[in-house]
């Protein structure tokens, strides 16, 4: 494996990238991307996330070349690409419908690049048999692409896009037409060849477990602009909005007025009860604070931080979920392998509490 | 907020791939100087005459008694084969779709949609003398009518109603088709009657299809020269009046003009047609059938409707077969014994039969492949590039569809006989092979790109992007994965090419020198002289060539297409 390493993985970098766009009914302009400043380092997997219409694609397609920025210069390994057409970028792009050549088999699919580049035969034929192995296709080579099934036809796609060696991968949702258990096997096999490789990978996607476990990096957009960039870990606990809060995973939020400051800790009231939460961020006493909480961080107990009353109690298989009533507000929570732990009823009274590094303040 | 950069960048983007650049350029120059000119000098001439700017010319073409009733003649016909059209489709569109019937039936209606595909567009009007005319089979020898007369208004009506249906019943075919089945099974659960499911149901959501399949034949009628010049006798249409104009009273002038208010008629026509009905048609019937129709069983409805269709079947396809039939009799509505070949070999010995079917043959198949490839261009850029003359390439191969022949024809004479502009520059084409084979090219032209249009909008456009990001440039997409993916309908293009332009005839008899013998304009003018035996003998070969093409077509797109290989491979 180790010789197949990608040569030169490239970082991209987006320099204050906009895309303006008309509005088909009202006719006017608007931002479908606005002032998109990040940049990618070389051979890290990052994934734009967002709801549709969030511009998530459209930066992809920009970055590929597919579309020209009205704003900004894109720079892929240190060079500005915005006047290159896109077969002159050294991008490989994998699309949500595969776009398989339906008139060529799996090896002309594959080999169809390094004919481009005008690759010796001998080079060719060794280099897709390689690449054929790794997304283990080995074997298919003469079969005609409609043959396929829809994860082998992304395992040809994949393929066809790795095996010129382009300086980034670009994802265009590649899995959203697979059924829901290929999904997961799939990503993980591009996550094991992405890192196998050592490539630069963007992806876009809509699916946050799928950004969550795939990504060294989460780009999450919504309407055009960056709601938040970090790790999926911080995206996950420390979301800097309700918006990315919500988006990324089901999540309760409890309002309440801070009551304390201590070193990376603030008390938070809530109805009356003080419940502390970790957090590094400067809150003064008597600020509102909000506090997130996911529902798995939950735990429900006769005693605890916070009394609620139980208004759900539902037997999901491998969890108990249980909508509860804090005050005004309906908390969610999912309670883990429930056969050795007391079930709480419809109407039963209860209390709530959780870890204080659990919960986030924003 | 303002878009200038990424319009630059892509202008960059357009510069650097120079064959799309080149592509593009000539292209517009094709248009431009080959249909976008030859109808703006006959405004230009019409309106510029020795006294500068003035509307002379239309006034006097409008005191002419003969062209004001040519107007009236031709709408008169239109509207009437229009509505006979559609409503002859629509019976056998709703008896396909909606009737269970014979296998054998299906067949008569296939070979019925066919027919008009193949067949040189005046093959109608010579059968329709020789069953009904004065000495017409039917007539004279069935009924005994001696002086029956169907020179003029029905004539002409009856011939291109059968002419034009088949094509309403296509387009109404695939309308039904693509109504959901449930619609009008929740109507029928309701109530209804059949009668009335058919009028409160399926007829609304029809009726937009319905009037562009009316609008589309009004426009075909009224741009057809071959049927009224042989059966219209004394009933001139339009299109034969500017002929006549021409060729008769050699008023060149007055000509253009008459030729501009017919262009007017069709245009305004085909703009409600394409801008308004068509939007409606595909706004009402969006939805795919979700599952199949229950067909019609009761024998009180089939019965009647399956035997009037296939009389109806029956009688269009005896009026093709009488033409070879016809060129079989030694005199026709005299002697019909012992068949003979002696026209034929008349067709070849006295009257340079050969040369007429070479040219005709070389000319249309030099042609043809332009005229293909030409338009899979043209529909490529339109469906997946995105430049800025895009629209202006659109707009222009789709009015091209709108102008009839007639009219292009003139043009052609007015902008190409003494030079662009009249000045002298290109003059040297007018009287050559490549003019004639221009305008094959462009009267051909729309039909192609029309179906290379809707061939394309059903691959992927991520298809070729994948291709152009793998490295491949404008011409290796093209020639690597656009044409093979279309390669059926780029082969059924030429055939289409092929055939439209052996058997074309109103733009080319305009322009034809007597160096090229072309077989249309032969039979036309053995028709016109009465020598219908003769005329029926180069019509019979014609119909053996384009129908030998289409069957070789059909052949190689079998064993070599690309459906071939995808059903392989299912």
């Amino acid at each position: 494996m180790a010789d197949m390493r990608v040569k030169e993985p490239k970082g991209v970098k987006l320099d204050h990238i906009s895309k303006i766009y008309k509005d088909p009914k009202t006719g006017k302009d608007f931002y479908a991307v606005h002032d998109v400043d990040l940049t990618i380092e070389p051979g890290t997997f990052v994934t734009l996330l967002g709801p549709s219409g969030c511009g998530k694609t459209t930066t992809l397609r920009m970055i590929a070349g597919f579309e020209s920025p009205d704003e900004g210069e894109i720079y892929l390994g240190g060079e500005p690409i915005n006047a290159l057409t896109p077969n002159k970028r050294d991008t490989a792009m994998v699309f949500q419908s595969y776009a398989l050549f339906p008139h060529y088999n799996v090896f002309d699919n594959v080999a169809y690049g390094l004919r481009l580049r005008k690759v010796p035969k001998e080079e060719i034929q060794r280099r897709v048999t390689e690449i054929l192995a790794l997304v283990e296709l080995s074997g298919m080579e003469q079969r005609m692409t409609n043959q396929l099934s829809g994860g082998q036809q992304q395992r040809v796609a994949l393929a066809r896009a790795l095996v010129v060696e382009p300086g980034v991968l670009l994802f265009d949702e590649p899995l959203s037409n697979l059924d829901a258990k290929l999904r997961v096997q799939m990503r993980t096999e591009i996550r094991r060849i992405q890192q196998a490789l050592g490539i630069t990978a963007i992806y876009v996607t809509h699916d946050q477990s799928e950004a969550m476990s795939i990504s060294d990096n989460i780009i999450l957009m919504k309407g055009g602009v960056i709601a938040q960039m970090g790790t999926p870990t911080e995206i996950y606990y420390r979301p800097n909005s309700e918006f990315v809060a919500d988006f990324i995973g089901e999540c309760n939020f409890l309002k309440g007025r801070i009551s304390a400051v201590n070193p990376g800790e603030a008390v938070v009231n809530v109805n009356g009860h003080d419940v502390p939460v970790a957090t590094e961020k400067a809150v003064k006493v008597g600020d509102e604070g909000e506090i997130v909480l996911r529902p798995e961080a939950i735990v429900i107990a006769d005693e605890g931080l916070l009394p609620c009353k139980v208004e759900l109690s539902c037997f999901m298989g491998s969890y108990q979920n249980y909508h509860v009533r804090v005050g005004d507000t309906l908390v969610k929570i999912t309670d883990n392998c429930p056969i050795n732990k007391k079930i709480f009823h419809v109407g039963d009274n209860a209390c709530i509490s959780f870890e204080k590094v659990c919960a986030h303040l924003l | 907020m303002a878009r200038g950069q990424s319009a630059a960048l892509d202008r960059k983007k357009l510069m650097a791939d120079p064959i799309m650049m080149t592509t593009i350029v000539l292209l517009i120059a094709f248009l431009t100087l080959f249909i976008l000119y030859p109808l703006a000098i006959l405004l230009v001439d019409s309106l510029y005459g020795t006294n500068g700017l003035s509307m002379e010319t239309f006034t006097r073409i409008f005191q002419m008694r003969t062209f004001r009733r040519s107007i009236t003649n031709t709408l008169k016909v239109g509207f009437v084969v229009g509505i006979f059209s559609t409503l002859i489709g629509l019976l056998f569109a709703y008896v396909e779709v909606y009737v269970k019937m014979r296998k054998a039936v299906g067949g008569l209606f296939k070979v019925v949609s066919m027919l008009p595909v193949v067949s040189p567009p005046f093959v109608l009007s010579l059968s329709m003398i020789m069953l009904f005319g004065k000495a017409g089979l039917i007539t004279r020898f069935v009924l005994g009518i001696y002086d029956n007369n169907i020179y003029g208004y029905w004539g002409i009506v009856i011939v291109q109603t059968l002419t034009f249906f088949p094509v309403c019943y296509m387009m109404l075919k695939g309308l039904l088709k693509n109504i959901d089945p449930s619609m009008e099974e929740a109507s029928r659960d309701m109530g209804a009657s059949r009668w009335k499911v058919f009028t409160t149901v399926t007829l609304p959501l029809l009726l937009p299809g319905l009037g562009n399949a009316f609008l589309v034949t009004f426009i075909e009628s009224i741009a057809d020269f071959a049927n009224p010049m042989i059966i219209g006798g004394s009933y001139d249409t339009l299109a034969t009046t500017i002929y006549l104009q021409i060729t008769g009273a050699m008023d060149k002038q007055g000509a253009a003009a008459m030729a501009v208010v017919l262009l007017c008629i069709t245009l305004a026509m085909f703009a409600v047609q394409k801008y308004y009905l068509e939007r409606k048609t595909a706004a009402t019937l969006t939805g795919k059938a979700s599952r199949a129709r229950m067909l019609i069983e009761d024998k009180s409805v089939t019965v009647p409707l399956t035997v009037l269709c296939s009389l109806a079947a029956l009688f269009v396809i005896m009026m093709y077969i009488c033409v070879p039939i016809g060129a079989l009799f030694p005199t026709w509505g005299y002697k019909f014994t012992p068949l003979t070949f002696k026209w034929f070999e008349q067709v070849f010995t006295k009257y340079r039969g050969l040369q007429a079917f070479r040219d005709s043959f070389v000319l249309s198949l030099i042609a043809s492949p332009i005229t293909a490839l030409l338009s899979m261009i043209i529909s490529y850029l339109v469906v997946k590039r995105k430049f800025k003359a895009k629209g202006f390439i659109e707009a222009v191969s789709i009015l091209a569809m709108a102008v009839p022949g007639t009219v292009l024809g003139v043009g052609y004479i007015r902008g190409f006989a003494n030079g662009l502009f009249h000045t002298g520059f290109l003059s040297g084409i007018y009287g050559t092979a490549l003019i004639l084979i221009i305008v094959f090219v462009v009267r051909s032209l729309p039909t192609g790109t029309r179906s290379g249009i809707s061939a394309l909008r059903q691959i992927d456009k991520s298809i070729e992007e994948s291709a152009y990001d793998m490295g491949a440039d404008s011409l290796k997409v093209f020639t690597s994965v656009t044409l093979p993916l279309i390669k059926d309908s780029f082969l059924s293009g030429l055939v289409t090419a092929f055939v439209r332009s052996i058997t074309a005839i109103s733009a080319i008899i305009l322009l034809v020198t007597p160096s090229y013998l072309l077989i249309t304009v032969q039979i036309n003018e053995f028709a016109e002289k009465g020598a219908y035996s003769i005329a029926c003998a180069f019509a019979s070969i014609l119909i053996l060539i384009t129908y030998g093409a289409v069957l070789l077509m059909n052949v190689v797109i079998k064993y070599f297409g690309t459906s071939r290989k995808t059903k392989e491979a299912e």
